[in-house]
């Protein structure tokens, strides 16, 4: 095997292993932590696709901010009740029954369409010699600006959302 | 990458991060003896001549100190707590260009590289407090998660008016679009916010709510002692001169200096050292001279003041910008 499909192997291997830690952990901030490092694994996973700039904001914005308010909520909550009771109900191993068909099969009909997209006008070469937050940037706001403005209504109508519930509290 | 190439990556990993340590050291005598004369004291004066050895002594003491720990502390996060705060600070440092073409890495993505591991940096902080199970500690690693979440943001938007006048993140090319004017003239907004949030984001005082010992003994550190504490002391201190690098190469031209007379042939790493330590100076200064914000008010100031101004900056940058263009 060549450097690259150790590396990948690698991180195939540990993403999987650090995704059952985050939920067989008893202490919700070790479950945290343990996603924390499984963030970073995916950050460096990006870093092999020449996307740096998604690796910096899955950085910034998973372990930054988003797990640091999970871990404030959690700390903030009062789990040792949780900790020490039983954790999984008996639907497990219907789930797991029903996980290992949908694997199957998906493993079925990957296996069996083989799709090569017609290569498209960002390549590496091109990416590398622009730079990749001027891609993004340019395909962002020219192709994508609808979905994009749709995106931001969605998260100001949260956070109004939030706003509201939250006025509610204090009154 | 062949061999060679990774050698000399390892060696000038290495010079970096050893010359470093010893600036971190030695900025704790800096603070000690700015901040005595500034109370009209004399600082330490013991351990050699003006107490110039005195860090040395106080690393050897805190080295053979015993590492106390907690019996109700959760051991394994106890422990790392203090190590991740300073690899997040150490490996910030790879992006730092010191000078043209000199520093470990040459990123387009440096400055968002620094946002990324300044953010991680803060978990040191936040489950050193978790993992003591004090309640002093506790409530400096809580405030510390509030605060570090809300200063990123001020933080990382007053960053965004620089790589727009740059047209990069990348910090090298930064330096370079400042070889006229440094961009604290054009961004006089976004360094005042910035230099609020970086005090923020390193816990110092004014916005030292973590460790305000009048309230929480030493706040996220209550518990730690000997080497452990150092790690934390440690990587206050390195993060201090990340963000100091960091607002020197943003705002005050980085590693550009005077280009005249005997200006000239002074290596471009001396201005870079001296603008830092410049900057460094301030922090102290500010330590000595301002009081401890209440939490409320730190909080307010963030959300209500700081990033309203900073997204108000982008967007007049950003006018400005396509009318001169």
């Amino acid at each position: 095997m060549s450097t690259p499909q150790v590396l990948f192997a690698y991180f195939a291997v540990a993403m999987t292993i650090l995704s059952l830690l985050v939920v067989t952990r008893r202490n919700p901030v070790h479950s945290v932590l343990w996603m924390l490092v499984l963030f970073i694994h995916i950050a460096a996973l990006y870093l092999f696709l020449n996307a740096e700039f998604i690796a910096a904001i899955q950085i910034i914005i998973y372990a930054g901010a988003i797990l640091v308010l999970f871990l404030f909520v959690i700390m903030l909550l009062n789990l040792r009740k949780e900790e020490t009771e039983k954790r999984f109900q008996k639907q497990w191993l219907y789930s797991i029954a029903i996980s290992v068909l949908f694997v199957f099969f998906l493993v079925l009909i990957v296996g069996n369409i083989t799709v090569i997209p017609p290569p498209g006008p960002y390549t590496a070469d091109v990416i590398k010699s622009e730079g990749h937050i001027m891609t993004v940037g340019k395909v962002l706001y020219s192709e994508f600006l609808l979905p994009f403005e749709i995106a931001s209504l969605i998260l100001l109508v949260a956070i109004i959302g939030a706003v509201v519930l939250a006025k509610k509290r204090i009154e | 990458m062949t061999g060679v190439e990774m050698l000399i990556i390892v060696i000038k990993t290495v010079i970096v991060v050893s010359v470093f340590m010893l600036h971190v050291m030695y900025a704790q005598y800096f603070e000690r003896k700015v901040i005595a004369h500034m109370q009209a004291r004399l600082g330490p004066m013991r351990v050699g001549w003006h107490g110039i050895l005195q860090p040395i002594a106080d690393s050897l003491k805190l080295f053979l100190k015993e590492d106390i720990i907690p019996s109700s502390a959760d051991r394994p996060i106890f422990y790392v707590a203090p190590i991740i705060g300073v690899i997040a600070a150490l490996s910030s440092l790879a992006v730092i260009p010191l000078w043209e073409g000199l520093g470990v890495a040459n990123l387009n993505i440096g400055i968002l590289y620094i946002l990324a591991l300044s953010s991680v940096g803060s978990y040191c902080v936040i489950l050193g407090g978790w993992a003591s199970n004090s309640k002093y500690s506790f409530l400096g690693g809580l405030r510390s998660s509030a605060q570090v979440i809300s200063y990123e943001i001020a933080m990382g938007l007053s960053l965004v008016g620089v790589m727009m006048m740059a047209g990069s993140a990348n910090l090298s090319d930064i330096v370079k679009a400042q070889s006229g004017h440094w961009f604290i003239w054009y961004q006089p907004l976004a360094c005042f916010v910035f230099v609020m949030s970086a005090i923020a984001e390193t816990n110092r005082a004014p916005f030292d709510l973590t460790e305000a010992e009048t309230e929480l003994v030493a706040g996220f550190a209550t518990e730690y002692s000997g080497m452990r504490w150092a790690l934390f002391f440690m990587a206050e201190y390195a993060g201090m001169f990340i963000m100091t690098a960091l607002g020197t190469i943003c705002f005050l031209g980085g590693w550009n200096g005077p280009d005249f007379w005997i200006f000239a042939y002074v290596p471009k790493i001396v201005w870079l050292v001296l603008k830092i330590y410049g900057c460094i100076f301030i922090y102290f200064w500010i330590r000595a001279t301002l009081p401890r914000y209440r939490y409320d008010q730190l909080m307010s100031i963030g959300w209500k003041i700081f990033i309203p101004l900073s997204l108000a900056n982008i967007v007049v940058t950003g006018l400005v910008k396509i009318i001169w263009k």
